[in-house]
């Protein structure tokens, strides 16, 4: 499907499966799912609930251990990886953007920002920082901590914070799943413009076809399998597939 | 309802966990106290109630026998005569009547030391019926005493150390030591030995002359004729008698009845000191309890506000929530009870190895269940009675609140101003009880001390978080993040570091203040004893017997005495007090005693003149050159001028005079100590030579200065040991309130955690925050106690000034120093568990939202 030869792979999955339970509780939430994530491209997750969505992006992250198949960042196979390689490899490479609860509530806001950079015991890069802060637009709210901010300066906080340590890559699992829809299009397009501006690699999982039109490219989950994708989506293309997936569970 | 609550308990086990072992660990203590003391004094009642068998009716000179005291030498007692006992024989209800003299008797072992405890080492009179035995005592090897070159000794003492008959043993009573041979071994069964004493027998002439005088005893036991009761042979008995306040007369029944009530006397109030503990240890429990319920109830907050939604009534929440407790409080208490009886156990068996107590089951009476019981099922409820009232307040619309972990960052207000008006409340008494010193400034002090303590416990919340936060620099420069997050940790909810901190305080305030006050105490006598005393050497007797006129003469000659003074303590009436005067040897005073005077010289002794202290001038209104009217031991009437005002010391008494101008107004000399100066100051040889020269006599102790303040300062450390380790449980159940609170901390903060893990804190850094944050609470907590306990035995040593001469409040940096570091090692331990929690935590598990 891919037709660029330039695009390199930020991370790839190869025949990526994972097995939950034994017995009567066997669940395969993927099943040999081989796909790869684009450097400098905006990647949209969708499918049906209970499809996968998460299990992938957790398994992508090192948050889980696959059953069987490899996961890769950059140049680093996951699998066989100790816990101190992953964390340091989490905290260096990869940024989260979680549906809720992403901050400490005892940090400022800026402190959450350079939480990652913190632990690292690293310097932040000052002008980096700044812009990341003003793209996000939360100059004014540095001092604040979580619980006198709103939910979307929240999740901007969040995403801030996964920008600032300029990572290979971002998962955000439903950033926007606990928005009203004006604070989702503001971190939306403040996610799109962090790939388009500051060439930042960002795979998200949603369900909103509008959240995912902001995307350079859908790809489609259904029983942990990818069925579809879809490159420059638009939010009624993408209405239309998910649609079609639909008729074609109900009626198989 | 009820069933809700049952279910909250089943659920919430792991989390009880702590709480229940803190109840078990208190009700232990308090059951484990009863059921020991209990035992022991069963176990002693029961060795006396044969004790008494053989007594109809005991007629006794309470005047008699060694424990004289220097007043005693007034007064006109009247004596127990062989004529006296004749009569009581000759009475026609009498059957047998024995007259027996006894008291102290040491026996040495070949170094000179005395065998066994200072106490029950008695000496009595083997009193051979027609047939040649005493039927008290039963020869089991060889014969009684029957001159004064012999000796009977009890099996148990012979057998531990090593005598048999034949044998020469050295023996004193209260004066020389005598060389006496072992005549035989007897067996008893007076409790005094079954309780570890040691009894010795001479013939009657020997004990006569040792402990009374030729031919008078210290009491007479008659044995009533069968049909003649106690009471009729007492009236009997009572005619022949002489009629003097010294003589008394007691019934068998009468004698038992006392003797019991002594032994639950002792045991009660031994009782009541560990109760005291216990009570400690369960107040400790309060904090760790009231804070486990305010946890999970925080972490209810929703389903409660869901069933209070469905309708159920506040009055019902609080009682669910109570029930809970109730349900807790009693299972614990239960296991309590059980623990209790397995340390009373072992405890009774411990203390029983050594011989010292009487053997016998265990006593668990039904009180002893009840109170256990009761005590914990209370403490439970009354420590969650404010989480419940808390939950009950909980809205309805709480349920429907999105935000699952409220802050209730209720404003502190409130219980900042109250806990400032009892600290400062508290304080100001203190000081006020300070300022008036003495007996009359306790009340105020303890009342105060306890303000105090309330006030800086609810004020704790609002001290936390700016010293905690003042270390904010510190932990972030050495720890990094872990360090900063355990610090947002620690203050992040002020109520709950506060009361696990001041679980901690407690223990620690109680340490510091008993510490604090017994190097005071021995950094005084230090001063008194080194200060004041030129004197080598320092020799009295055991038992606070006075030492012998042939003794001061024996010591005087010894090898390499330089100057020597006794202080014979008498008892002078100065104006219409009675006071206790010592006599010393004027002439080599100021070889022996430095006194700093404050007014007049020392030489006023020679010209017979008083010194008297500080303290009795002002209170008597005297100054050198005041003259006094006095009257003497013997009854002679004199006056005397002051000569000198020395500062109070407990060594030279509240007055002075030469022996010389006390010369023929005594009745006998009572010398507390033989101070003495020797050639080349305190050496072994002349230590020796002092000990050479009373003859070894297990009764002198011969002490340098150095030697009596080691065995005063060794007096106090073992007596802060014995509390320490009584307070230890207060601190374990501190403890474990720690380990509690992270552990709750831990699982509320699970999300974060995961979070934090997600983004890149690996498994040490996440331990490491939670440990921190336990040091934190910890150090806070004992820093806290220590200040506070600090204070207290300021306050304290206020009061004793009055009682103790120069005491002053001296901090012993390094030990308070090292309470704190103990404190931090406390918060390491207590965060092991807690801190492998968090950093096994599943990180998705964490993550996911419900
Ligand atoms: N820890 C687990 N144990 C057992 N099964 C699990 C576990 N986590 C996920 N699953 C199962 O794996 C499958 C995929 O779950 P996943 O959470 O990836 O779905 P999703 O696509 O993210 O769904 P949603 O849109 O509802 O978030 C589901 O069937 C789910 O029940
Ligand atoms: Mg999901």
């Amino acid at each position: 499907m891919t037709t660029t030869a330039l695009r390199t792979a930020a991370a790839r999955a190869s025949d990526l499966t994972k097995v939950y339970g034994a017995g009567d509780t066997r669940v395969t939430a993927l099943d040999h799912v081989s796909v790869e994530f684009y450097r400098g491209e905006f990647t949209a997750i969708m499918g049906p609930s209970g499809s996968g969505k998460s299990t992938l992006m957790h398994c992508m992250a090192g948050l889980d251990a696959v059953s069987s198949g490899s996961a890769t960042i950059g140049d680093v196979e996951l699998n066989g990886l100790k816990d101190k390689a992953l964390t340091k490899l989490r905290r260096d490479q990869i940024g989260f953007v979680f549906q809720a609860f992403n901050l400490l509530p005892t940090l400022t806001a800026l402190e959450n920002i350079t939480l990652p950079m913190d632990i690292a015991g690293r310097k932040a890069d000052r002008a980096w920082l700044d812009r990341v802060i003003a793209t996000v637009g939360l100059a004014d709210r540095l001092s604040h901590r979580p619980s006198q901010l709103s939910g979307g300066q929240q999740q901007r906080v969040a995403c801030a914070r996964a920008l600032a340590s300029r990572p290979e890559i971002i998962f955000a699992d439903e950033p926007t799943g606990n928005l009203d829809s004006r604070s989702g299009a503001e971190i939306l397009s403040f996610l799109r413009s962090s790939v388009r501006e500051l060439g930042q690699t960002i795979v998200m999982v949603t369900h909103d076809p509008v959240a995912a039109s902001y995307a350079d490219r859908v790809v489609f989950l259904a029983d942990g399998r990818i069925v579809d994708e879809l490159q420059s989506p638009t939010a009624d293309g993408v209405l239309d597939r998910m649609r079609r997936f639909d008729a074609k569970g109900r009626t198989s | 309802m009820f069933k809700t609550a049952l279910r909250n308990v089943l659920s919430h086990k792991g989390r009880l966990l702590m709480t229940m072992l803190a109840v078990v660990l208190g009700t232990a203590f308090v059951a484990g106290t009863l059921v020991f003391s209990d035992s022991v004094s069963t176990a002693l009642k029961n060795s006396l109630s044969h004790n008494y068998d053989k007594v109809s009716v005991r007629v006794e000179n309470t005047a008699a026998g060694n424990d004289r005291r220097a007043e005693d030498n007034n007064s006109g007692a009247k004596p127990l005569t062989d004529a006296t006992l004749r009569q009581i024989q000759a009475l026609p209800g009498t059957a047998s009547a024995v007259g027996t003299v006894g008291g102290f008797a040491g026996i040495s072992d070949p170094n000179g030391n005395l065998i066994g405890g200072r106490g029950d080492t008695q000496g009595s009179n083997w009193s051979p019926g027609a047939d040649g035995t005493d039927s008290r005592y039963p020869m089991a090897q060889g014969a009684g005493p029957t001159s004064s070159t012999q000796v009977a000794i009890d099996q148990r003492t012979a057998q531990k150390n090593g005598f048999k008959v034949g044998d020469s043993v050295r023996i004193a009573a209260n004066g020389p030591v005598m060389q006496l041979t072992v005549s035989g071994l007897f067996t008893s069964d007076d409790p005094k030995l079954s309780s570890g004493g040691s009894l010795v027998l001479f013939d009657t002439a020997t004990a006569q002359k040792l402990y009374t005088a030729p031919g008078q005893y210290g009491w007479i036991d008659a044995l009533a004729k069968p049909g003649t009761s106690q009471v009729a042979l007492e009236q009997q008995v009572g005619q022949v008698v002489p009629h003097s306040g010294n003589v008394t007369l007691h019934t068998g029944a009468q004698l038992t009845a006392d003797a019991k009530q002594q032994v639950e006397d002792g045991s009660s109030s031994m009782k009541t000191a560990l109760l005291f503990f216990a009570g400690i240890a369960l107040f400790v429990g309060i904090f760790l309890i009231s804070n486990t319920f305010t946890m999970l109830i925080a972490q209810r907050t929703r389903e409660l506000a869901l069933m209070r939604a469905l309708g159920a009534s506040r009055k019902q929440v609080r009682r669910s929530v109570l029930f809970e407790a109730l349900v807790v409080g009693f299972t614990a208490s239960v296991v309590g009870l059980g623990a209790g009886i397995g340390i009373g156990a072992g405890l009774k068996a411990w203390a029983g190895s050594g011989g010292n107590i009487p053997s016998g089951g265990l006593t668990v009476t039904p009180s002893t269940a009840l109170i256990t019981i009761a005590v914990g099922t209370v403490v439970t409820a009354l420590a969650a009675l404010f989480p419940a009232l808390r939950a009950s307040r909980v809205p309805p619309v709480a349920a429907m609140s999105s935000n699952d972990q409220p802050v209730s960052q209720k404003s502190l207000i409130v219980r900042n101003t109250i806990g400032f008006v009892l600290t400062g409340l508290g304080v100001a008494v203190v000081l006020m009880g300070v300022s008036q010193g003495g007996s009359s400034g306790r009340m105020p002090v303890a009342l105060g001390a306890m303000l105090v303590m309330l006030g800086v416990f609810v004020l704790t919340p609002l001290l936390s978080r700016p010293i905690i936060a003042a270390t904010g620099p510190l932990f972030r420069r050495l720890f990094g993040v872990s360090g900063t997050l355990a610090k947002q940790n620690a203050i992040r909810n002020p109520r709950r570091t506060a009361a696990t901190a001041s679980a901690l305080t407690i223990g620690v305030t109680l340490i510091t203040a008993l510490t604090v006050i017994g190097t005071s105490i021995t950094h005084a006598i230090t001063q008194q004893v080194t200060s004041n005393m030129k004197a080598d050497y320092a020799v009295s007797m055991q038992m606070g017997f006075p030492v012998s006129p042939s003794l001061v003469s024996d010591l005087r000659t010894a090898k390499g005495v330089t100057a020597s003074s006794v202080i014979d303590s008498q008892y002078v009436k100065l104006g219409d007090e009675t006071l206790s005067v010592s006599g010393v040897d004027a002439n080599s005073f100021d070889q022996l005693i430095a006194p700093d005077l404050t007014s007049g010289t020392t030489d006023a002794l020679k010209q017979g003149q008083l010194l008297i202290d500080a303290d009795q001038a002002k209170s008597r209104h005297l100054q050198v050159g005041s003259s006094v009217p006095v009257s003497y031991p013997n009854g002679t009437q004199g006056s005397l001028t002051v000569g000198g005002v020395y500062p109070k010391s407990d060594l030279l008494g509240p007055a002075m005079l030469s022996e010389q101008a006390l010369a023929g107004h005594t009745t006998a000399p009572f010398n507390q100590v033989v101070l003495i100066r020797s050639d080349g100051g305190a050496t072994s040889a002349n230590e020796q030579a002092l000990r050479d020269a009373t003859g070894l006599n297990p009764l002198v102790k011969v002490q340098s200065q150095q030697q009596m303040v080691d065995q005063f300062s060794s007096i106090i450390s073992m007596m802060l040991t014995i509390l320490y380790a009584l307070l230890g449980m207060a601190v374990l159940i501190a403890i474990l309130g720690v380990v509690n609170t992270l552990a709750m901390s831990v699982f509320e903060r699970k999300r974060e955690l995961g979070m934090l893990r997600a983004v890149g804190l690996d498994k040490r850094g996440v331990k490491r925050m939670v440990r921190l944050e336990s040091v934190v609470i910890a150090v806070f907590g004992a820093g806290m106690g220590v200040a506070i306990g600090s204070f207290l035995a300021w306050a304290a040593n206020g009061l004793l000034k009055s009682d103790l001469a120069g005491l002053s409040t001296v901090l012993p940096w390094g030990r308070l120093a090292l309470f704190i570091a103990l404190g931090a090692t406390v918060g390491l331990l207590a965060a092991l568990w807690p801190a492998r929690r968090a950093a096994r935590l599943d990180i998705l598990g964490a993550i996911k939202t419900d």
